[in-house]
C-alpha cells in the first residue's frame, strides 16, 4: 500500500485553463480543493465558491478601537489626569483631539489590517505539502496549479489523477505529506 | 451588436502600459535578476559608495551635535527652526508621492502604476526615516523622544495634546508604520518569488522567512487584494492628513507669513509635487543602467511629469494667492511679510524659487520635453531644489521678521547645517540602493496582471 498523500496536483500554462479546471471540479462535486498562481485572479474566486473574508470585519473593528482609544487617551488625559486650565477654556475641547483621534484609527485599523491578512491566511507557515512539488517553485513564476486534496470525500487517487489529466493539464502529481 | 460591442471595447481598452512580448517568466526573471545576481553593476557601486560616504558625513555631524548641542547649527532666535524643519518638511513632502502612487492610483484603477509603486513606497519609506531625524535632532536632547508621547511617568506631567507639534508626532509616527505595513503587504508575494528562485541557501532561507510561506493560493489572494484595497483606503486620506497636520505646525501659529488657512492644501499640493519629482530622479537613471525601459516607458515618465506639471500649477497658484490675501487682508504684518521675502534679505532665495518652482516647469507642456528624459530629469531637479527653498523662504524668512522689529535677525546656515542635510541625503541614498540590490524594485505580480496572457478570457467560463 502507497503512504498516504495530501492530495493531487495539477500543472496549467494559462490561467484560463486553472480556471475551467477549477469550475469542473467543483462541478464534479470536489469540495475540498485549493488553486494557486503567480498573481490574483479574480474569476477564481468564483469558480472555487470561496467563503466571504472576515477581513474588512476585522479592520473595521481594528478601525473603531483605534478611534475610541485615540479619543478616550486624551480625554483622560487633558481633563482629568493633567488638566490644563488657558483662560477658562473648556477642558474637553473636542475639536482639538480630531486629528489624534483620526491618526490612531487609521494606525489601529491598518495594523489589523496586516495581522488579520496574515491570521486569516494562515501565515506564517513555515510548513506546507504543496511545496514538496519540486514544479511547484514555479507557482510564484508562470505557473497555474490546482490541487485537490486526500480529505475530499470524493477523492480517490487514480480518477481523481485521470480527472485532471483530462483537463488539459501539463503534468499531474501527487503532494506528498 | 457583437461587432459593435467589440469594436467599441477595443476603442476603450487604453493603450499598454509596459512593452509587447513579455511573458509572465520573462518579467519575472527580469525584474529577480537584478537581486539575484551575482554581477553588481558599477553604476550601483558608484551610487552606494557616494551615499555611504555622506552618510558617514552625517554620523560625524550627528555626533558632534549630540557632544555639542544644536549651537552648531546656525539657529539663533528668533529663528528657531532654520534648517531642520525646512528639511523635515522637504523630506516628508518627498514622501507623500510614493503613497499617492500606492493608494490613490490604485483606487483610481491606474495601471500603469503598477511598476512604478513598489520603489516609490521605498523611496516614501527611506524619506520619511530622513525627515524624521531632523525633529529628534533638533530637540536637542533626541535620546528623551519619548517624552512626546503619553505615558504613565514620575513626573506627572503629559503631552499637549492640543498643540499641532504633539499632531505632528502622531501623523508622522502612524505615516511611517503605515507605509511600513503597506509596503510589506506588496512585497509578500515577491518575496516568496525570491525564495522558490534563489540558489545560494543564505538567499533563499532569509527571503523563505520573509514571505512567511506565502503559496499564492486563491485564497491568499483573494485576501491579500482585499487587504491591499483596505490598506490604500486608510492610506489615502492619511496621506493627505499628514502634510496637513505639517502644515497646522504654522498655520495654527500666529506668525505673519505661516498664519494662513490655505496652508494644508497648498503644503499637500507641494509634497506630491516634489514627491513626483524624486520619484523622476530615481526612476530615470535606474531604468537606463538596469535595462527596464520595456517595464518603466516613456508613458510612466510622461505621466509622471503630467502630475508635476499639474500640482506645479497648484503650488503657483498658492504663491499668487499668498500676495493676494496679504495684501486684501489690510494686515500691516502680513503685507509685510510678503514684501520681506520678496525684497528683504532672502529675496535672492525667494525669486530663486520663483524661478524653480513655476516658471522652469512650464516647460513641461511640451510633449517634447516630457518625452525626453534627460530634459525630464533636469527638470525634476529643478523642482527638488525650488521646493526645498520653498520651505526655507516660509520658515526663514518668516521668523527672521516678525513683529517686534528690535529682534529682527537673518539666519546663516552654519557647515553643520549643510552636513547634516547633504547627510541624510545620503543616508536615502544608501538606504535606497540597499533595497535596490536586495529587494524587488518593480512589483513583479502587479506586473504580471498587466499582461495581455494574465486576462482570463469570457468563453472559459462556458
Amino acid at each position: 500500500m502507497k503512504p498516504p498523500i495530501y492530495g493531487v496536483m495539477a500543472e496549467f500554462d494559462n490561467p484560463a485553463s486553472l480556471v475551467t479546471a477549477a469550475r469542473e471540479a467543483r462541478a464534479r462535486g470536489y469540495r475540498k480543493l485549493d488553486a494557486y498562481s503567480p498573481f490574483p485572479i479574480e474569476a477564481l474566486t468564483e469558480a472555487l465558491h470561496l467563503p466571504k473574508s472576515k477581513l474588512p470585519l476585522i479592520v473595521l473593528i481594528g478601525g473603531i478601537l483605534g478611534g475610541i482609544a485615540g479619543y478616550m487617551m486624551q480625554y483622560y488625559v487633558t481633563v482629568i489626569y493633567y488638566p490644563i486650565n488657558v483662560g477658562g477654556r473648556p477642558l474637553h475641547s473636542w475639536p482639538m483631539y480630531i486629528v489624534i483621534t483620526f491618526e490612531l484609527t487609521v494606525l489601529f485599523a491598518a495594523v489589523s489590517a496586516v495581522f488579520g491578512l496574515l491570521a486569516v491566511c494562515g501565515l506564517p507557515m513555515p510548513y506546507h505539502p504543496t511545496f514538496n512539488v519540486p514544479r511547484f517553485a514555479l507557482a510564484s513564476r508562470n505557473r497555474f496549479f490546482l490541487c485537490i486534496e486526500a480529505a475530499d470525500p470524493l477523492f480517490d487517487r487514480t480518477e481523481t489523477e485521470s480527472f485532471l489529466e483530462s483537463m488539459d493539464a501539463r503534468e499531474v502529481s501527487e503532494v506528498a505529506h | 451588436m457583437a461587432d459593435e460591442r467589440q469594436i467599441a471595447e477595443e476603442e476603450l481598452e487604453p493603450a499598454p502600459v509596459i512593452a509587447p512580448g513579455y511573458t509572465f517568466g520573462t518579467v519575472t526573471d527580469q525584474i529577480a535578476s537584478v537581486v539575484l545576481t551575482r554581477r553588481t553593476p558599477v553604476f550601483w557601486i558608484a551610487c552606494f559608495a557616494g551615499g555611504f560616504s555622506l552618510l558617514l558625513l552625517l554620523l560625524w555631524s550627528v555626533a558632534l551635535l549630540l557632544a555639542k548641542g544644536v549651537g552648531i547649527w546656525g539657529i539663533k532666535i528668533p529663528v528657531g527652526w532654520g534648517f531642520a524643519i525646512t528639511n523635515f518638511v522637504w523630506w516628508i513632502g518627498i514622501g507623500h508621492a510614493g503613497t499617492l502612487i500606492s493608494a490613490i492610483l490604485l483606487l483610481l484603477n491606474q495601471t500603469w502604476r503598477n511598476s512604478i509603486n513598489r520603489f516609490a513606497e521605498a523611496m516614501t519609506l527611506f524619506a520619511v526615516a530622513c525627515a524624521g531625524m531632523f525633529p529628534l535632532l533638533h530637540m536637542g536632547r533626541p535620546w528623551l523622544f519619548y517624552w512626546m508621547f503619553p505615558y504613565p511617568n514620575t513626573m506627572g506631567v503629559q503631552p499637549q495634546f492640543r498643540s499641532p507639534l504633539v499632531w505632528d508626532v502622531f501623523a508622522v509616527s502612524t505615516y511611517a508604520t503605515v507605509s511600513f505595513l503597506f509596503w510589506f503587504v506588496g512585497l509578500l508575494p515577491d518575496l516568496a518569488t525570491l525564495r522558490d528562485r534563489a540558489t545560494n541557501r543564505l538567499a533563499r532561507a532569509t527571503y523563505g522567512i520573509l514571505a512567511m510561506g506565502w503559496r499564492g493560493s486563491a485564497w491568499h489572494w483573494a485576501n491579500h487584494e482585499t487587504a491591499t484595497l483596505l490598506l490604500a483606503g486608510l492610506a489615502t486620506p492619511l496621506v493627505l492628513s499628514v502634510h496637513t497636520v505639517v502644515s497646522f505646525d504654522f498655520a495654527v501659529a500666529i506668525v505673519p507669513g505661516w498664519h494662513s488657512t490655505f496652508f494644508p492644501p497648498y503644503f499637500v499640493a507641494g509634497a506630491i509635487y516634489s514627491g513626483f519629482a524624486m520619484v523622476l530622479v530615481l526612476a530615470i537613471p535606474l531604468r537606463q543602467v538596469y535595462g527596464l525601459k520595456g517595464l518603466i516607458t516613456d508613458k510612466h515618465l510622461e505621466n509622471s511629469a503630467k502630475v508635476m506639471l499639474a500640482t506645479g500649477l497648484i503650488v503657483g497658484y498658492a504663491y499668487v494667492l499668498e500676495t493676494f490675501t496679504a495684501w486684501y487682508s489690510g494686515n500691516i504684518y502680513e503685507n509685510a511679510a510678503i514684501w520681506h521675502r520678496m525684497t528683504g534679505p532672502y529675496a535672492p532665495v525667494y525669486w530663486c524659487l520663483i524661478t524653480c518652482n513655476i516658471v522652469a516647469p512650464q516647460a513641461l507642456w511640451f510633449k517634447k520635453m516630457r518625452t525626453t528624459p534627460v530634459l525630464l530629469f533636469i527638470a525634476s531637479l529643478v523642482v527638488l531644489v525650488g521646493m526645498w527653498l520653498e520651505r526655507y523662504v516660509i520658515i526663514v524668512s518668516s521668523l527672521a521678521q516678525d513683529y517686534l522689529v528690535s529682534s529682527w535677525r537673518v539666519f546663516s546656515p552654519t557647515r553643520w547645517d549643510w552636513a547634516t542635510y547633504i547627510g541624510t541625503i545620503g543616508l536615502f541614498t544608501f538606504l535606497f540602493f540597499l533595497f535596490i540590490r536586495l529587494l524587488p524594485m518593480i512589483s513583479i505580480f502587479e506586473v504580471r496582471t498587466l499582461l495581455p496572457q494574465a486576462k482570463v478570457e469570457e468563453e472559459s467560463k462556458g
